[in-house]
């Protein structure tokens, strides 16, 4: 599954890296703690977090993560919208906490329609 | 002080860390990860070396005055050193630690301070070296196996 059909079935924004919908998501990993996000999470996962700060920008292309979902309405801040430009890395914002998003997401990933 | 592990050398750089700016961190890990991946080196090879630079150049920059980060390249492993400037650490076995960390408040918030860090490096490495000395400053050395899958 790609992450625009993601963006679609939950009503994601999609704050950057719009062209870049198009990348496989081959699992998902929930953390607001860099160093746990560094050693558990892997390569095409999207990472669902509450840290807005540009770091994560840093870890999501470190790990070749597919993108990024920022729960509970938090916006990235201005500087992480920069950085992920540049690194061309998707920032989506949900309205769901990231128990619902991590088990909507989870559910999608693993039901086959 | 730094050994080389074999004789032959192909590449070798040296990248500045700041203490104290988070604006910047992360650049460093970056660039060695993108110089590895062009030498088309095994996938887990890059991943593995990207996260032990990623966590020292955070702890440079969380806890140094400043330092140096040391990319090398040898026939067939991978050197990365992080030698800082700063406080030292104390007690290095409780610093290894999971979940030890003496990180300030501002930070945690930044999702800093799991106390993981130098765990994940010595897991991740395929040999690590730590020494430092308190009011001086820090010395790691991590060993990369360049054909080993772990
Ligand atoms: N370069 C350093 N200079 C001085 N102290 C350090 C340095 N690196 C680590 N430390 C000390 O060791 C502790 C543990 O470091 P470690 O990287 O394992 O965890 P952390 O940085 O606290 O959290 P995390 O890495 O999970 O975000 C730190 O909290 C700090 O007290
Ligand atoms: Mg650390």
């Amino acid at each position: 599954m790609d992450i625009e059909t993601i963006v679609k079935k939950l009503n994601l924004k999609v704050r950057c890296a719009a062209a870049n919908l198009k990348k496989t998501v081959s699992g998902g990993y929930t953390g607001d703690l860099l160093s746990d996000v560094m050693a558990k999470s892997h390569e095409g996962d999207i990472w669902i977090t509450r840290q807005v700060h540009q770091n994560i920008v840093a870890v999501a292309s470190l790990k070749d993560h597919a993108g990024i979902i920022l729960v509970n309405s938090c916006e990235p801040a201005p500087d992480t919208l920069e950085r992920a430009i540049q690194e061309n890395i998707p920032i989506m914002v949900s309205e769901m906490n990231a128990f619902e998003l991590t088990g909507k997401i989870f559910h999608l990933l693993t039901t086959k329609d | 002080m730094p050994t080389q592990e074999t004789d032959h050398i192909s590449y070798q750089r040296s990248f500045y860390v700041e203490g104290g700016n988070f604006n910047y961190a992360g650049t460093v890990s970056t660039s060695i990860k993108s110089i590895l991946k062009q030498m088309d080196l095994p996938n887990d090879v890059v991943r593995k070396s990207a996260l032990v630079s990623y966590e020292s150049e955070i702890n440079i920059v969380s806890y140094a005055r400043k330092g140096v980060i040391k990319l090398s390249i040898y026939s067939d492993i991978i050197q990365i050193e992080a030698i800082d400037e700063g406080p030292g650490i104390p007690n290095i076995e409780l610093a290894m630690q999971e979940g030890y960390s003496t990180a300030t408040q501002q930070i945690r918030e930044m999702g800093f301070g799991a106390g993981m860090g130098l765990y994940n490096i010595k897991s991740f490495s395929d040999k690590f070296d730590i020494s430092s000395e308190v009011g001086k400053g820090t010395y790691l050395k991590m060993i990369i196996n360049k054909f080993s899958s772990r």
